[in-house]
């Protein structure tokens, strides 16, 4: 310690002894501009064009894998059962880099605890990091690959191809659809205390990658099954329920009659019996006579 | 009251007509705008006040009638149609408003008298039953009913005959379905399309954990002049009964029932979409279990297990459709479903799985 701080000082002496020569003014600028310039470089947000090889993607998405997913997914993403056969995480060879990205992507995945359902929430990891999660169990097994912007929006379409892909959208929707996810696209309830989550309002993104890998409990709808023109349909018809005013007043959440016939018999009965109580209920009463004209 | 009093009570107090004296009912009382001039020109104008804002609603109806765009491109409000809002709202307020004026009305200025109506008995003094009965016993011997048997006798006969209309008429109701409840439009060899779409599926299309809701293709088919098949009532008819549910699971989770051992080709099954309770259409599968869940009573069918019913108030297992495949690789049905499907009727009979393989 105390030769650390010889030498500090020994330095810090000579530094002192050359602080007002000519090139003084111009060393301290330079420092400046290094100290900052490395400080930024340091800590700005990483850029996504900072294109790392695959190979790269794939060993940094390993290395978050081991740290974030492996004690349920397994080392190598081969899934891990308990002694009693439960499933504690599924394997994960073959999945996709569509399933990471949806599952990581709308925070389902880590899961905060067992349960009967991944809950949707907040990501864990920012964008970089699922790209290179979706990198490394793509390689584990062919699976399905991320969706892009051209795979389900209908820009490109003209105003009568669009029409006609939000109708054929629509009954695809109401007949594959709308059994688990309700008609207007606000979930409903499954057994044994799992749920169809609310589809509206979420990124086309998801909607198509749920479709492509299944997410949960939900049928796989591949492409096989749905072509990709079908299910680029099914999410322009969800983006005109979004759209659409409620035509026919307040939709109440799109429940159905469980919470229209509460609304009616508390509120609209409960108003009814206000208003009756109000005609029956005795008038003020005054203590003065009435003094006849 | 009794004059035959026990000896020794021969001497009970007299008790007046009325033992307490009947206090009448109770002084009126006026209202505040009965006796203060101030509040009873208040309530008129309270009164007034909401008649007005009711005409100013009216007004405000007609106006959002023809200022608010209504169809392809609707104005909204607040996320709402601002059209329906404005019309319903001004219209409802417009009438609310005149009500609650005439109550305020009455409660506040019209005439406040009390009344009371004292009880009688609710039958009719004696003299007036004792002439009503007297008349309807005029009346009867008048006619002669008893006398005439002759007229009485057909006049039952021509009442009692108009019944044989009456019943002739529900005739119309039928004609009885004969057997259309034991079949549906599947046959042999028959493909299996999406529904929609009408696509036929190869096998190959699916994989594991794909759920199609499918149709048979005849549905989708046009004759010989390109008009459809099946048109309007009866494509309906032929679409509800033979709505069908297709998936792929991992062959090795099947439990094949007894005959239905080739009824799935490489673990992709199809069963009858129809809820054998009360005929909800079915698809919320879950892939993890294969179990398929009726949102109608919550019936719960183990597709992998010959569309058992595991919970819920259905009766009857799931009709499975004998699939195969064709020379071009596309999914067919083996036959027509080998048992009725949707819910149970009388002259359905009572086989359960493994008493009906196929063919059978």
């Amino acid at each position: 310690m105390r030769l650390l701080n010889r030498s500090v000082n020994g330095w810090a002496g000579r530094v002192s002894r050359h602080r007002r020569g000519p090139l003084a003014g111009l060393m301290v600028l330079l420092l400046g501009l290094l100290f900052t310039g490395t400080l930024y470089a340091a800590f700005a947000p990483a850029q996504a064009q900072q294109a790392s090889s695959d190979a790269d993607q794939v060993a940094k998405g390993r290395e978050l894998f081991l740290v974030g997913c492996a004690f349920c997914h397994g080392q190598n993403g081969e899934g891990i059962r308990t002694q009693n056969g439960n499933q504690i995480g599924p394997a994960l060879v073959g999945v996709g880099a569509a399933a990471v990205d949806f599952q990581v992507g709308t925070g389902r995945m880590p899961m905060s605890q067992p349960g009967a359902q991944a809950q949707r929430k907040p990501p864990a990891y920012n964008d970089e990091e699922i790209a290179a999660l979706a990198a490394y169990v793509a390689s584990l097994g062919p699976g399905p690959s991320i969706p892009t912007a051209d795979d389900y929006s209908i820009d490109g379409l003209s105003e009568d191809q669009r029409q006609e892909a939000i109708v054929r959208g629509g009954q695809i929707f109401l007949t594959n659809c709308t059994a688990c996810h309700n008609f207007e696209g606000s979930g409903g309830a499954m057994p044994r205390g799992g749920y169809a989550p609310k589809i509206r309002g979420v990124e086309p993104r998801y909607i198509y990658e749920a479709m492509l890998t299944g997410p949960q409990a939900m049928d796989t709808f591949s492409n096989g099954n749905l072509s990709p023109e079908e299910k680029r349909d099914v999410i322009a018809y969800l983006g005109t329920i979004e759209e659409t005013p409620g035509y026919g007043g307040f939709g109440l959440g799109g429940l159905g009659p469980v919470s229209e016939g509460l609304f009616a018999w508390l509120v609209g009965l409960g108003a009814l019996v206000g208003f009756a109580i109000w005609i029956a209920a005795h008038t003020t009463r005054s203590t003065k006579e009435k003094v006849e004209a | 009251m009794s004059t035959e009093l026990p000896p020794g009570h021969d001497h009970v107090p007299a008790v007046p007509d009325e033992p307490i004296a009947n206090p009448g009912l109770p002084a009126h009382t006026w209202r505040p705008t009965d006796v203060d001039p101030r509040a009873e020109k208040r309530a008129e104008r309270q009164v007034a006040a909401l008649f007005l804002l009711s005409m100013v609603c009216a007004v405000l109806f007609l106006v959002s009638y023809f200022v608010f765009q209504i169809g392809d491109n609707p104005d909204s409000f607040a996320g709402l149609g601002a059209s329906n809002v404005a019309l319903g709202g001004t219209l409802g307020l417009a009438l609310l408003l005149i009500g609650v004026g005439i109550i305020q009305w009455a409660r506040k200025l019209m005439g406040d008298h009390e009344l009371v109506e004292m009880r009688h008995p609710a039958a009719s003094p004696e003299e007036d039953r004792v002439a009503t009965l007297a008349a309807l016993g005029a009346g009867l011997e008048e006619s002669g009913i008893a006398r005439r048997p002759l007229v009485r006798n057909t006049l039952f006969g021509a009442m009692g005959i108009l019944l044989a209309p009456a019943v002739v008429m529900l005739r119309d109701l039928g004609p009885l379905p004969g057997d259309k409840l034991l079949h549906t439009v599947w046959t042999k060899g028959m493909r299996v399309v999406r529904d929609v779409v009408g696509t036929p599926i190869k096998l190959s299309d699916l994989e594991i954990g794909d759920l199609v809701n499918a149709e048979p293709e005849i549905i989708f088919a046009t004759n010989s002049q390109g008009e459809p098949e099946y048109e309007g009532v009866d494509l309906q008819i032929a679409k509800s009964k033979a709505a069908v549910v297709l998936l792929r699971m991992d062959p090795d989770d099947i439990i094949p029932g007894k005959g239905r051992e080739n009824w799935s080709v490489d673990g992709i099954v199809c069963y009858s979409k129809i809820c054998t309770h009360v005929g909800c259409p079915i698809s919320l599968n879950e892939r993890t279990t294969h179990h398929l869940l009726c949102p109608c009573h919550q019936s719960t069918f183990d597709l992998a297990d010959s569309g058992k019913v595991i919970f819920g108030p259905a009766g009857r297992h799931l009709p499975q459709l004998p699939l195969a495949v064709d020379a071009e690789g596309y999914l067919v049905a083996q036959s027509d479903f080998t048992e009725p499907v949707g819910p149970s009727f009388w002259e359905r009979d009572s086989k359960d799985i493994g008493e009906q393989g196929e063919g059978s």
